[in-house]
């Protein structure tokens, strides 16, 4: 366990093995998108109270979810660099921030698109919302504040402290549509129990879910080896392998 | 397919709008999110080998070739 923990730490290791898992996982990722989003869109059947509107869920809900567990993996880095001093474990902190962003932008524009036909309004100041607004907040926090210190490590502790207070918010945006019960629907599916949504829709989206899982690792990869080049450009094992190619 | 044409399922009883555009919207900023980090990387890449050719040169005006 340790050793795998140490190898993690060493960017001339993680460089090698990322681009291995980068060179497979993109293009699968890419043809999970494609098919999830033809199956959500064209061969899924229609809502019987929303009618077609409805499709939006299979890029909705899969970014939402990954944008939540996004913060976890951005608050988990931020903890890990905070108590060991990993650069690493930075490295991987400030390259989910901006992925987080996208995607919880992303959540927030396909369900105001969403809310038009379905609410008649495209935005309201709903806990689910508010909450998932705050989430974009915290995100742009973490890359804006990394950027306002001249000095880079006292920027990665405060974006660290950043991102572990926000983990605040996580909680409250997954139980806000039980807390306060208003236009944004409750899960349709858990955990436990029953889903409240017919399989000939249920697995598009878990499809989307999981091509959005991935997306979110090999984004998350290719920012975290674009800044390690940039971090190691005098290393010699970096040279060694751009004069290699 | 659940549309009996294209054109069905562009329109999609009048939601077609709101549906293409969400993923239009979904499509475009996650491009950007693979294609950024790639474009970043090969001009750090281009960087290095560039002072790999200046150090070389450096190398060989001193050894008086």
């Amino acid at each position: 366990m340790w050793t795998i923990i140490h190898k993690m730490g060493s960017p001339p290791w993680f460089f090698r093995i990322s681009g291995v898992l980068v060179r497979w996982l993109l293009p699968i990722t890419v043809m999970l998108l494609v098919c999830g989003a033809l199956w959500g869109l064209l061969v899924a059947p229609p809502d019987f109270r929303q009618g077609n509107s409805y499709r939006i869920i299979y890029i909705h809900v899969p970014s939402a979810v990954v944008a939540l567990a996004g913060y976890y993996v951005m608050a988990f880095a931020g903890a890990v660099s905070l108590i060991w001093r990993i650069k690493m474990a930075d490295v991987t902190m400030r390259a989910a921030a901006p992925v987080g962003a996208v995607l919880t932008a992303i959540a927030l524009v396909t369900g105001a698109i969403w809310g038009k036909p379905t609410w008649g309004t495209w935005w309201v100041w709903d806990a689910r919302i508010t909450s998932m607004l705050i989430l974009l907040f915290l995100y742009l926090g973490v890359v804006a504040l990394f950027e306002a210190y001249e000095n880079k490590t006292a920027a990665a502790r405060a974006c660290a402290v950043l991102s572990l207070v926000g983990t605040v918010n996580i909680p409250i945006i997954y139980k806000s549509v039980d807390w306060w019960y208003s236009l944004h629907q409750p899960a349709s599916i858990k955990f436990t129990g029953e889903s409240a949504i017919d399989a000939s829709m249920l697995y598009p989206l878990l499809l989307m879910i999981v091509a959005f899982y991935c997306l979110f690792a090999v984004a998350v990869l290719l920012n975290m080896r674009a800044e390690l080049t940039w971090q190691h450009r005098e290393a010699g094992w970096l040279r060694q392998i751009v004069s290699g190619a | 397919m659940y549309f009996e044409s294209l054109a069905a399922a562009w329109y999609m009883d009048g939601h077609g709008f709101y549906v293409w555009l969400a993923y239009a919207l979904t499509a475009i900023p996650l491009c950007f999110m693979v294609w950024l980090p790639l474009k970043r990387m090969r001009q750090h890449w281009r960087w290095i080998q560039a002072e790999q050719r200046r150090q070389a040169a450096a190398t060989a005006t001193e050894a008086g070739i």
